[in-house]
């Protein structure tokens, strides 16, 4: 087993682990940052697929924003200290039961599916950042322009929604 | 990287799904659940780069949906703590089984 193999069976078990604590702790604030540390190991696992602009990405949405976002409203929602409750037990069961079930489904599907052999022989330098770009904004044929804009107005429209929901109302109609 | 098979790859995106999944199931908290979210979103984005790598190493478009699965992500992050923000003004709770009324 080559280094390589080596490192990305670390960092599957890093992003595996972290992930089950993240849905498991009973405490909030450790759940998120076992996300965290999901979230960080599954951009170590883009650096090491050699997509290092999407492990840049990852980092910088998932890692600086979301989880961050995440950790102020538990500060804003959330008495610090107080345990979650545990689930219901028969529903734990019951989700134990669908988690397994469908991951060992999931597995034999996979096993039985021959992917064709990667095509090794073809020139893999296509993921630079500059490729990335060019093809981003291209009106060409394989261009990505068009839902380039249209996620820019869903971000908009997210921001003014986020504003609007969370506008504290004047209680003077209570 | 070439000593690993693309199976195994899915095979930690489909656990980490599952993961999720489980989360999703059990958790009555919002903010726990939309963490949930988060671990299904990621698992999708792991599966479009690796495809992407192993079968099409001369193209992108892998690429571009994990990216606009990230945009998406973050849009819907931020509406849902902004709704989970609203609902603990009116609530004192964030749990789903305390959020039973539409409008008062």
């Amino acid at each position: 087993m080559s280094a390589s193999a080596v490192v990305f069976y670390i960092l599957s078990l890093v992003i595996l682990a972290s992930a089950l604590l993240a849905v498991t702790s009973r405490k909030i604030f450790r759940s998120a940052i076992w996300l965290l540390f999901s979230l960080t190991g599954i951009a170590g696992l883009y650096f090491w697929l050699q997509m290092e602009f999407v492990a840049a990405v990852q980092i910088v949405v998932y890692v600086g924003g979301i989880v961050v976002l995440i950790i102020f409203s538990i500060f804003l929602t959330q008495q610090s200290g107080k345990d979650l409750p545990a689930p219901v037990r028969g529903r734990a069961f019951f989700s134990i039961l669908a988690a397994c079930a469908g991951f060992v489904l999931t597995c034999l599907m996979l096993m039985r599916y021959a992917f064709p052999a990667s095509a090794g022989n073809r020139e893999g330098t296509a993921a630079s950042v500059g490729n990335i770009g060019a093809q981003l904004l291209s009106t060409s044929e394989h261009g990505y322009v068009l839902p380039f804009e249209v996620i820019s107005i869903l971000l908009l429209a997210a921001m003014i929604g986020c504003i609007v929901i969370a506008m504290k109302t004047k209680p003077e109609n209570k | 990287m070439s000593q690993v098979p693309l199976t195994h790859i899915l095979i930690v995106s489909a656990a980490l799904f599952f993961i999720g999944m489980y989360g999703l199931l059990t958790r009555r908290n919002l903010i726990t659940m939309l963490m949930s979210v988060e671990l299904l979103l990621n698992s999708a984005n792991i599966n479009f780069v690796a495809f992407n790598r192993y079968l099409y190493p001369d193209r992108l478009d892998g690429v571009f949906f994990s990216l606009f699965i990230v945009a998406i992500a973050a849009a819907e992050a931020a509406v849902a703590i902004a709704i989970i923000i609203n609902l603990y003004r009116n609530f004192k709770s964030i749990d789903v089984e305390a959020t039973d009324e539409m409008k008062f």
